[in-house]
């Protein structure tokens, strides 16, 4: 992924000219919406629980160093082995280490971003270890061979005509039914099986406590908890901002995340896994891990502005109400985290070289950021990513890879026509007499008013006289 | 709410223009000025201005944004209200000079002209609580809400209150009201994919209203959409809003 720079551009341009995947995600993002709207209807009980889940949050940032050893600490009481990766090369090699130590064969996995950002299936197919994505979502795109396209609803690029179509293709004896329950129990039984014979289960986790050494884990299909306790061994891996400091700091973060995920009040399953079986309990696994990854999450960490980064709980919603992901998708960003949050936290993991054009995706229309559950200010850190772009050193890496001698004397020749009364008065002058003359095939122009050599909008057309014109001729005071 | 209505009512205020009102809109900037006029204030506009200095902020240069809203300080002595007729002018200079000035020397006087800004509609709703007479023939309107009037300035109601108060007019509000048009100041000649693509939604949730005019208050949205509008050949027409209330209410 990192191998060189994403083209953002390229790929969203050839997402729009796919009226399917663009009537998909329309409708299911303006569903979504409406599911959440209809989840808080009382404006006071939204912004209070907002409050105390944001609250929870930065209580949580606010002492990271503490909770993560405090986490580590009760973990291991319990039994939980506690692994340390710095990159995601080493949370592989762990994960790996582990499967070798119990000569596992199959692996079945329940949701997980972090194993997405750590590319894990690659890794351990590369290692002749076969791992099964159990959420259905995430079956749907391992079958297609593809990415999520949404951190909480992978398969939300397809539509139940294309999903009969991929498992008529993928699955022995698959009937062509487009029927949502009847692949849904088709998948099941493909599923049901692989569970009974994983040597290892993975998963995700949506909120560790500290004080207690639990792992809260929501999930609607069961199949979190089939990953995290059929399996002799289970695997969890989490960012390391994914602690929380108590268990009574749990119900908002799983109250607010599905409500602004799904429009649910609560997932089907909430799991508190809090260590391997007992002796003298009759299920559960024998061995429990738990990876904590960095990934470049303490340099984020380190800067107190783009710290607020790492609040987010991954609902996902802020790419349900965001006007571009609707429009290109989420495979367009070529990224784990795609969307509003994706814009922000991987330029940061990754770099501004290769990933420094994500955070100029943006309109900075702020529908991210008035329905964020946790109080992200999502557009303020796009515009801080927007100066480390263009600013060498600076607090992110590869920053001032965008800087371009080009373009910052643009902006330096805007500057001093701004700021000096006498040029803006002449510039807007010739600006007036001359714009309207100016070729549409302008590089500027062209990009607005043409798209793929069809008019999308006219142009610009310069006013004879300004404001500052009519306001003298008009006798408007000028102070 | 970010302001109590002033008590008593302001006499005199400032004009911050734009520099897209200046050059592209300069008659919906005017009719903002007369409408103020017309509820008996003095209206100052600054011959100085020219920038709040947005683009540059929203680009990554913030040393250049600076160096332009800077120039726009000493404009505005004193404590009468500075209107803007954009919300996202507007929200520049409330919401984000007292991040711009963080530090520097004249980082009071500019949180201090901030505290004094409002977006034009805001204005006349809530300082002034106008009251306007319709004298205008029966027309159906739909209104545009830009990002900015709307998150950054809270300005979300004011403007259709505005609308409602004219008996022949006859406001449909679109089915996305609060979805972003894909101006986005450089978004739209750095995506112009993208940006024509939101465009569109936005122009055939116009189209559907059956509204003769889409009214907005924010000159940036309104390129975009007249634009949008005027090559896909649709007989809607936009305006800004200050130029729409002026027509409506001078006969």
């Amino acid at each position: 992924m990192a191998d060189g720079t994403v083209d953002f551009a390229a790929a969203s341009r050839a997402a729009l000219q796919d009226p399917q995947l663009r009537g998909n995600f329309r409708r299911a993002m303006d569903g979504l919406m409406g599911k959440r709207a209809a989840q808080f209807p009382d404006a006071a009980e939204w912004r209070g629980v907002r409050e105390l889940a944001a609250a929870v949050r930065l209580r949580a940032l606010a002492k990271l160093p503490e909770l993560l050893e405090r986490l580590e600490e009760n973990c291991s009481r319990n039994g939980i082995t506690v692994h340390w990766a710095a990159t995601t090369a080493e949370a592989n090699a762990i994960a790996l280490d582990i499967l070798r130590k119990v000569d596992a064969k199959l692996v079945v996995k329940g949701k997980s971003m972090v194993t997405e950002e750590m590319h894990l299936n690659a890794v351990l197919e590369d290692h002749g270890i076969e791992v099964l994505e159990s959420d259905l979502g995430e079956y749907i795109v391992q079958l297609d061979g593809t990415m999520p396209s949404h951190i909480i609803m992978p398969a939300i690029h397809l539509n139940t005509k294309q999903i009969a179509h991929l498992f008529k293709r993928k699955i022995k004896d698959a009937e062509s039914r487009e029927d949502a329950a009847y692949l849904t129990d088709l998948a099941r039984r493909v599923l049901r099986a692989k569970f009974l014979a994983a040597d290892v289960g993975m998963s995700g986790v949506n909120a560790a406590v500290a004080e207690t050494g639990t792992l809260c884990l929501i999930e609607n299909e069961g199949n979190g908890r089939m990953c995290t306790t059929v399996p002799p061994v289970h695997i969890a891996f989490m960012g390391l901002e994914k602690v929380v400091e108590k268990l009574e700091d749990v119900p908002p973060v799983i109250s607010l995340l599905p409500r602004s995920a799904t429009g649910q009040p609560i997932t089907t399953y909430v799991n508190m896994i809090s260590g391997p079986r007992k002796s003298g309990e009759k299920d559960g696994p024998r061995e429990v891990h738990l990876v904590i990854l960095d990934n470049g999450r303490s340099s984020i960490y380190a800067d107190p502005e783009l710290r607020d980064t790492l609040r987010c709980i991954r609902c996902g919603a802020c790419m349900n109400h965001c006007p571009v992901y609707t429009k290109v998708g989420g495979h367009a960003y070529e990224a784990p985290y795609p969307g509003p949050i994706g814009k922000i936290l991987v330029p940061q993991i990754e770099g501004l070289e290769t990933r420094g054009a994500l955070p100029h995706a943006c309109t900075m229309c702020n529908a991210c950021v008035e329905i964020c559950p946790v109080k992200i200010p999502i557009v303020e850190i796009m515009g801080r990513l927007r100066v480390e772009a263009v600013r060498p050193g600076g607090a992110v890496k590869d920053g001032g890879a965008k800087a371009s001698r080009a373009e910052a004397m643009v902006w330096s020749g805007w500057a001093a026509m701004n700021a000096s009364p006498t040029a803006y008065r002449i510039a807007t002058l010739a600006m007036s007499r001359l714009g309207n003359a100016a070729p549409s095939s302008l590089p500027l122009l062209k990009d607005w008013t043409r798209v793929d050599n069809e008019a999308v909008r006219s142009k610009p057309r310069f006013a004879t006289r300004t404001l500052h014109d009519l306001a003298r001729a008009k006798g408007i005071p000028d102070a | 709410m970010d302001h109590q209505p002033a008590t008593p009512k302001p006499t005199r205020v400032y004009y911050f223009g734009t520099c897209l009102v200046d050059l592209f809109f300069p008659d919906a900037g005017m009719a903002g000025i007369e409408l103020l006029q017309a509820q008996g204030l003095t209206v100052v506009f600054p011959q100085g201005q020219s920038c709040c200095g947005q683009p540059a902020y929203n680009s990554g240069y913030r040393a250049e944004a600076l160096k332009v809203a800077r120039a726009q300080l000493d404009l505005f002595p004193g404590d009468d209200p500075i209107v803007v007729p954009s919300g996202s002018c507007a929200g520049m200079m409330k919401k984000h000079w007292p991040d711009l000035f963080h530090g520097e020397p004249d980082e009071a006087k500019a949180v201090q002209v901030a505290s004094r800004v409002w977006e034009l509609t805001q204005f006349l709703v809530q300082a002034l609580e106008v009251r306007l007479t319709d004298k205008g023939e029966p027309v159906r309107v739909t209104w545009h809400a830009s990002c900015h009037a709307q998150r950054e300035m809270g300005v979300v109601d004011e403007p259709k209150a505005l609308l409602r108060q004219l008996a022949n007019v006859e406001l449909v509000e679109l089915a996305r009201e609060k979805e972003c048009c894909g101006f986005g100041g450089t978004f739209a000649v750095r995506h112009p994919e993208i940006s024509a693509a939101m465009v569109g939604d936005k122009v055939a949730d116009i189209a559907g209203t059956g509204a003769a005019r889409v009214v907005s208050g924010d000159c940036g949205c309104l390129l975009n959409i007249t634009g949008a509008l005027e090559a896909g050949r649709q007989p809607v027409q936009g305006q800004h809003i200050a130029q729409f209330l002026k027509e409506r209410t001078h006969g």
